[in-house]
């Protein structure tokens, strides 16, 4: 058993949703207890679509467990084929329905249901997640679908730069694509509308918007783009061992990724890079300048983001992407980055490496928030969930992965990759922080009625963070993590900090009165510090003086 | 599977099964951790549920989660010898990280029931374990046992044996309350001359009202029929009347409550009838939009019943059909005596086949759950979402307007709309 307050992902039959309802003419049947419709409202509300996804339930109640379970199963699936004349059924169960072992997929297989495609999923739902049941879903429709055409062992295979002896433009697949998934509406437009100004073509986008008639045209494209890696990675090394269709990797999110991207796919389908994709002598190339995002970031107005401490965590292909563009495109200071996607964990791991840090690796939202204590950061960079913690801690927060909300689905274009997307990230990234003026005037005139310390005017009506947050973050689920958290005081707490094992260390009331003028987004960091400061000089008072002895000491 | 019961001539009575588009009862939580902030629920069931109840609740941003989810992997399924051990230890840990907690609910969920993890004993366990600090309850929240706003009338239900017992005369409302509604009908009855007015739940989860023969009954929402047994087998006596809603409904609720404590009528008109005057004019403006509409009601709550009633009798809206999840005609008797003869009422849900009457029909408006509506609005069909009628202050005489324009927003709205 496991405490969860808030969990990253859904159940795995969530994620075969996701493929269902981001794909037309296809149809699920979900052996389920009455109530898991709720799922229905994750399309219809927070992804706001106009109909009802195509998923049908058996929504069995206690009374039918005395029952015939199964003969409901049968008769679920025997309606909706004839009611939605699907082009392919998915079948499977939720968890409940685990439990108590139809086997409807073995069910479907039996019946007379007109020799449409149907695919049994089957989905641990006490083991496995949302995106790996998306993922695996899409990867057994794939499968099942193009299992005919899959060529013989031993035939060559097929050359990603055919495109030129056959006289037409290259083309590639987008897949990955989905309901729920970050912003995937607007990113298929941008990847589209850049490929298009390079001339390359899109094959098919799949899951999203995809019949079943496209996905049995992958195998037409030159190569597949891997655009979520959390539901396209099986389907794409599964169509690379069996059509021999390479897969273009870097995920195009922020200006150095996209660039290293567009080399990549114009590598592997043999297009000459045009002069505006070089890099330049420093560093730089032409096209990069298709982004505003490079010059506002070099504008001297943001001279005040250096160094400003980030904690990262998403989804291993957001929060990778993240840590570049904070470390290397906004001058950032990445402090804390994590995942909840086990499956790309040691991806995650080299990029925390990069940075000289340990991933966090977990789905425990309760070692997420103490790991973000721990780091105090003076910005969030994280899911919906995130926002709990950094409101919590009164630390500002920017979304950039699912799981998200309804106000993360907004009715702007407002990708995530590409250039366009890159100026999103740099409006949406910067937002939450204190604007430069109000920084450097908070920094010196402590006393004033209406900006006080904490506040941010430029988001009305925003209020300072907590000073005490009534009780520290404590999970005994991730203890060693926990272990850190526990000792470590809260970022704005100002009240006296005790540290186990070396005794207690006392604040004297000068010294309270000094870290009291340090700004609140540092004063974690700073609080942090001259207590390491201390234990390691073996002081048991923190005076104003110890303060800037350590604030010396850690000088950059 | 439609079949005709003519049990009552008046009413066309039917029950339908196949596909349900329902909440489970879990989702009770949602205005439950409100309504006592010193209540905790956990969860014990699967990912499905800790999914449902954030997606449900999760667009709210809590510094201090008031809910949470013990969530069953594979070790637990495979043997049940330490399910009660796990489930120990995580109440430890949730109770040290959340030391002002005051009521832990152990909620069962589908997969709980499936495998008979006795939450009851459980619950017991924790008693004595934290006697003094935290009162552990149990109450089943399963979809495949309760529909939406049944898992309210477990909880209460849970809360019902530990209520002091006290033979003081007292009016106890039953069910979820608005705060201020709250207030306001306490401010009534203490008008009519009734001095304790109590409440269930009550705002703190520790200040439980007593329950014993002086005890008169008056249930607030007509979804909580196995609390009302549990309160009438402690003695208490229930009081029948039509539910809160409009100016008819809370007059007849309220009048119902004074009868039980003998106040006379002449005072009741004197207390109620401007109230009844004063709502019906609130409602007036209403009225003229909704009058003549054609209503249908999908199931959702229980609440349909007493909603439709209101808006035919106070708001002179045709009824095409009255869907509800589950029919208890002991609560409902003098809600069913309101209905306009004829009134088709379906009990269970074939959400299919109910579909193809809503378009069949072209009601002018449809009450139905998230699920549906946006779908029905790009039909062309107008809707009001259901679940909103549970989080609303809706009850009482001066909530009356309130409640039909919650209707009538709907309608005006899509006429205030226009793109050319």
């Amino acid at each position: 058993m496991e405490l969860t307050l808030w969990t990253y992902e859904g159940p795995p039959h969530v994620g075969a949703m996701r493929i269902a309802a981001s794909m037309e003419g296809v149809h699920y049947v979900l052996h389920a207890p009455q109530g898991d419709t709720y799922a229905d409202l994750l399309f219809t509300m927070i992804e706001r679509r106009d109909r009802r996804p195509p998923v049908t339930y058996t929504t069995f109640q206690a009374r039918d467990l005395g029952g015939d379970t199964a003969e409901l199963v049968k008769s679920s699936i025997a309606a909706a084929v004839e009611r939605f004349q699907p082009e392919a059924l998915l079948v499977g169960e939720s968890c409940t329905a685990e439990l108590i072992q139809d086997q409807p997929g073995s069910l479907a297989a039996t019946m007379d249901l007109g020799g449409i495609p149907v695919v049994s999923l089957e989905l641990p739902a006490y083991s496995k997640k949302e995106n790996w049941g998306g993922a695996e879903t899409l990867y057994q429709l794939v499968r099942g679908l193009l299992k005919a055409q899959v060529p013989p062992p031993g035939e060559p295979k097929p050359d990603p730069t055919r495109w030129r002896a056959e006289g037409r433009r290259p083309r590639v697949n987008l897949l990955g694509p989905s309901l729920l998934g970050f912003r995937c509406r607007d990113d298929v437009r941008e990847i589209s509308q850049l490929l298009a100004g390079y001339g390359i073509d899109v094959a098919v986008v799949a899951p999203l918007g995809a019949r079943p008639a496209d996905l049995m045209r992958i195998p037409t494209a030159d190569a597949n783009v891997s655009l979520y890696p959390e539901l396209a990675g099986p389907v794409c090394s599964w169509l690379e061992r069996s059509f021999g269709m390479q897969t273009v990797k870097t995920v195009p999110i922020g200006i150095g990724a996209t660039a290293a991207f567009l080399r990549e796919l114009h590598g592997v389908l043999g297009v000459e890079l045009p002069a505006e994709l070089e890099t330049a002598a420093d560093g730089t190339c032409a096209a990069e300048r298709r982004s505003r995002l490079p010059w506002y970031s070099r504008s001297v107005d943001s001279t005040y983001l250096t160094g400003k401490r980030v904690f990262i965590f998403g989804d291993a292909t957001h929060a990778i992407a993240a840590a570049r563009i904070a470390s290397r495109e906004l001058g950032f200071k990445v402090v804390g980055l994590g995942s909840y996607s086990r499956e790309q964990a040691r991806e995650v791991r080299a990029a925390a490496q990069e940075l000289g840090l340990e991933a966090l690796i977990s789905d425990d939202y309760l070692a997420v928030e103490a790991a973000m204590a721990e780091a105090a950061p003076e910005l969030v960079l994280g899911t919906q969930m995130e926002r709990h913690s950094a409101k919590r801690l009164g630390i500002p927060c920017a979304v950039i992965s699912s799981p998200l909300h309804v106000q993360d689905v907004p009715a702007r274009t407002s990708p995530q990759m590409g250039w366009e997307g890159a100026n999103v990230i740099f409006d949406s990234w910067v937002h939450p922080l204190m604007m430069g003026l109000e920084e450097h005037l908070i920094g010196m005139f402590r006393h004033d009625f209406e900006f006080v310390d904490g506040h941010l005017s430029h988001l009305e009506g925003a209020s300072a963070p907590a000073k005490h947050p009534t009780s520290t973050a404590t999970s005994t689920v991730t203890a060693t993590v926990t272990a850190t958290a526990t000792a470590a005081p809260q970022a704005n707490d100002t009240a006296p900090a005790s540290i186990p094992g070396d005794g207690v260390i006392v604040w004297s009331p000068d010294g309270e009165a000094e870290l009291a003028k340090i700004p609140f987004f540092v004063r974690g960091k700073v609080r942090k510090n001259t207590e390491a400061y201390a234990r390691e000089q073996g002081l048991a008072l923190i005076d104003s003086e110890a303060l800037y002895e350590a604030k010396a000491h850690f000088a950059p | 599977m439609t079949t005709g019961l003519a049990e009552q001539p008046p009413l066309q009575l039917l029950k339908e099964s196949g596909q349900r588009e329902v909440f489970c009862g879990l989702t009770s939580i949602v205005w439950l951790h409100r309504r006592m902030p010193d209540a905790f629920f956990l969860v014990v069931g699967s990912r499905t549920c800790a999914h449902l109840v954030q997606s449900a609740a999760g667009v709210m941003i809590f510094a201090e989660p008031r809910f949470g989810t013990a969530i069953l992997g594979e070790r637990d399924l495979a043997g049940l010898a330490d399910a009660n051990d796990e489930l120990d230890r995580l109440v430890k840990d949730l109770l040290e990280r959340r030391p002002e907690i005051r009521t832990l609910f152990l909620v069962g969920s589908c997969p709980s029931e499936v495998i008979k993890l006795d939450l009851a004993k459980a619950a017991e366990r924790l008693n004595t374990q934290l006697a003094g600090r935290v009162m552990v309850l149990n109450y089943s929240g399963s979809g495949i046992e309760t529909t939406f706003t049944q898992g309210e009338d477990q909880a209460l239900l849970a809360m019902v044996p530990l209520m002091p017992s006290s033979e003081v005369d007292q009016l106890l409302i039953v069910g979820t309350l608005a705060d201020a509604v709250e207030d306001r009908l306490v401010q009534l009855f203490g008008r009519l001359g009734i001095p304790v007015v109590t409440s269930l739940p009550p705002r703190r989860s520790t200040e439980l009202p007593p329950i014993g023969p002086g005890s008169r009954v008056l249930l607030a929402q007509p979804f909580l029929s196995a609390t009302a047994r549990a309160l009438v087998s402690r003695g208490g006596q229930l009081l029948t009347a039509p539910y809160p809603f409009g100016v008819e409904g809370s007059r007849a609720w309220m009048a119902a409550g004074a009868a039980a404590f003998g106040v006379a009528p002449a005072l009741v008109a004197e207390v109620l009838d401007p109230l009844v005057e004063r709502g019906q004019r609130a409602i007036a403006p209403h009225r003229e939009l909704l009058a003549g509409k054609r209503l249908f009601l999908l199931p959702d709550s229980q609440l349909e019943l007493s909603l439709a009633r209101f808006l035919q009798r106070e708001c002179g809206m045709e009824l095409v059909e009255v869907g509800t999840p589950y029919l208890d005609r002991q609560l409902l008797d003098a809600e069913l005596a309101l209905l306009p003869p004829g009134t088709r009422i379906t009990e269970g849900q074939d959400v299919e086949r109910q579909l193809e009457r809503v378009r069949a029909e072209r009601p002018d408006l449809v009450v139905c759950g998230l699920g549906l509506a946006n779908p029905l609005e790009a039909e062309g069909i107008a809707t009001k979402w259901s679940i909103e009628l549970v989080f609303s202050p809706i009850h009482g005489c001066d909530q009356a307007g309130d409640l039909a324009e919650l209707f009538a927003r709907s309608l005006r709205r899509r006429a205030a709309l226009s793109f050319s």
